[in-house]
């Protein structure tokens, strides 16, 4: 079972965000959503969220996601956003806990034994326990990520949206975080991540779904669709792909800008 | 961390109760704390038989007990208010005062006493919190999206052209002693406060208490954005909407009995947030009970510091709230 969305149409102040938007994310696979600024790829994710009015289906594991509860909805998937911060006097802990509001009883005053067990796997799994009792405020940009990324872990969904986790992250602290995805999806997590960095996608994704224009230019694996053609039309640059001999992904070496009236971006 | 966490809430419940029994005692006539005693359980029927001389069963039941009463909840509604608005906008020095509430409550209270709907006018102070608040946000949204600096901003346009009405309608209408008494009122004051005063204070709080501790944990789901409330699971637009409505009831109502007391909301929130951190399940009942001490002390240095002339309440949470305004400013330099 994966994601499929079917004609996915958004409409802002009466002009198309996103136009007949079709693809899918196998379950257990990490999805690349690429395309240039202005594709319309945090739309797609927040219509996934069900926070913009969509039209067209969406559908995972057998659910209707637009017509779910808010709160099952939120149990199923979870979002981690580019950058957010804070200026509550929050824990490290106090965040991750967030994760389990879609889960808690009503009047739960304080996480059961249950929600611990789930926070202390999800600080684990990012690296983060060794400051768990730390204000998440005087943390770096990096480790802030990781802690968003436990809360999100800590909603226990079957589908993680990121959206640009790695922009505001190092070399280092962003293949810990795509190696991290890649674990989760082994565990039979679906996920899809918004990047912009290419040779990120092409080196950790399974799928690639390319927006352009708010409409799909392409999907499949990396080595199918990451081709100068594509890079030309969809990002106006014009590129070469080599193979990385270590492990057979597509690398891109960039060249230049095409010129404007050169760029042939599909309408 | 957790034993005193744990110990907190019954130890502000103990210093509340410790500080309206010596509150009542407190004023130009000398009672005790066990005269205080006689004359609850004589009133409530548990003792028939007072010691207490007639004079002084009035002084504790008539003046000083409506009056305690009444700034314990008018003290706990405004640091509610507070804390609850700064959540829903993650703004820091939101507070009822800085963004208009209380200048456009006046503001509809007084149009509700000259239009001679005397018994009404703690509605008006509702609308007119509630239209300031609306109006607040509207122009936060046409400067681009409520940011702090711009809702506070928003609120001083609103503020100035709420109170310029009201001074208009004082000027224009009121004489002599009434004239000093509703400028007394404009700047905050619990004197002569009456039973009905604290039941109506009591019932505002019954009314909008569950609304507001019953969303205390998806209030911590607004930390990072409406966006991460939402997909928390959060119904973002209505949870904003039922708590703003709450706490623009509390503000009209607290303020059509103690007119505009400024800074509560905001001196109050961020101290206890000091002491026991964000989480608002935790946070809420300490800001309610540590709002009703703040309030009930603040009123007794009003009405015993300068005896036998009383200052308006206000003017005292001003001379606090201003320094604390600037202190979290300057805490929060970094944002817009």
């Amino acid at each position: 079972m994966s994601l499929t969305v079917t004609a996915l149409s958004v409409e802002k102040s009466g002009t198309a965000i996103l136009s007949d938007v079709g693809f899918s994310a196998p379950a257990g696979r990490i999805t690349g959503l690429i395309g240039p600024n202005g594709a319309g790829k945090s739309t797609l994710l927040s219509a996934l969220l069900g926070l913009v009015p969509a039209q067209g289906s969406i559908a995972f594991e057998g659910n209707d996601l637009p017509r779910m509860r808010r709160r099952d909805r939120a149990r199923l998937l979870a979002l981690v956003e580019q950058s957010t911060a804070t200026e509550e006097r929050l824990s490290v802990h106090d965040v991750v806990t967030l994760g389990r509001i879609p889960h808690e009883a009503a009047w739960q005053a304080e996480p059961n034994p249950e929600d611990e067990g789930i926070i202390a796997q999800a600080l684990a799994d990012t690296g983060t326990t060794g400051f768990t009792a730390r204000r998440f405020t005087t943390l770096s940009g990096g480790e802030q990520q990781r802690v968003h990324v436990a809360r999100a872990l800590a909603q226990q969904p079957r589908l993680l949206l990121l959206d640009e986790p790695t922009s505001h992250l190092d070399i280092r602290a962003q293949l810990q975080l795509l190696a991290l995805l890649r674990q989760k999806a082994g565990a039979g997590m679906t996920i899809l991540v918004a990047l912009h960095d290419l040779n990120l996608a092409a080196r950790f994704c399974d799928h690639l779904v390319v927006l352009a224009n708010g409409r799909l230019a392409a999907q499949g694996s990396p080595a199918e669709i990451l081709t100068p053609e594509l890079l030309r039309s969809v990002y106006g640059v014009s590129a070469r792909l080599v193979s990385d001999t270590a492990n057979g992904r597509p690398l891109i070496v960039y060249d230049e800008a095409i010129a404007e009236g050169d760029a042939q971006i599909p309408d | 961390m957790t034993i005193t966490h744990r110990l907190s809430l019954p130890a502000l419940a103990v210093i509340l109760i410790a500080s309206a029994i010596a509150a009542v005692t407190f004023g130009p006539a000398d009672i005790t704390p066990g005269e205080v005693w006689s004359v609850i359980a004589h009133h409530l029927g548990i003792l028939p038989e007072s010691p207490v001389s007639r004079l002084r069963d009035a002084i504790v039941w008539e003046l000083r007990l409506p009056r305690v009463l009444t700034a314990l909840g008018v003290g706990a509604g405004l640091a509610l208010s507070g804390a609850v608005m700064q959540a829903l906008t993650r703004n820091p020095l939101a507070d009822p005062f800085l963004l208009g509430l209380s200048s456009g409550a006046a503001l509809g209270a007084v149009s509700f006493l000259l239009l001679g709907l005397t018994l009404l006018m703690p509605l008006g102070a509702f609308f007119g919190s509630l239209g300031a608040l609306a109006l607040a946000l509207l122009i936060a949204q046409l400067l681009g999206g409520a940011t702090p600096s711009r809702a506070i901003l928003a609120g001083i346009c609103i503020a100035a052209l709420a109170s310029a009405a009201t001074s208009f309608l004082i000027f224009w209408s009121a004489t002599g002693d009434s004239y000093r008494e509703i400028l007394s009122w404009l700047m905050g004051s619990l004197s002569g406060s009456i039973w009905s005063d604290a039941g109506l204070v009591y019932l505002a709080l019954a009314a909008c208490l569950p609304i507001i501790l019953a969303n205390g944990r998806a209030l911590d789901a607004f930390a990072f954005g409406d966006t991460a409330a939402a997909s928390l699971g959060i119904d973002v637009p209505r949870l904003r909407w039922t708590l703003l409505g709450a706490t623009a009831l509390l503000t009209g109502i607290m303020v059509a009995i103690g007119g505009a007391i400024g800074f509560v909301g905001l001196v109050v929130p961020h101290a206890v947030r000091l002491a026991v951190g964000s989480a608002h399940r935790k946070l809420l009942p300490h800001v309610m009970l540590a709002g009703a001490i703040f309030m009930l002390w603040t009123d007794t240095a009003a009405r015993t510091l300068f005896d036998p002339r009383e200052l308006p309440v206000g003017i005292i949470t001003a001379l606090i709230g201003a320094p604390v305004f600037l202190a979290v400013l300057l805490r929060y330099r970094r944002i817009t």
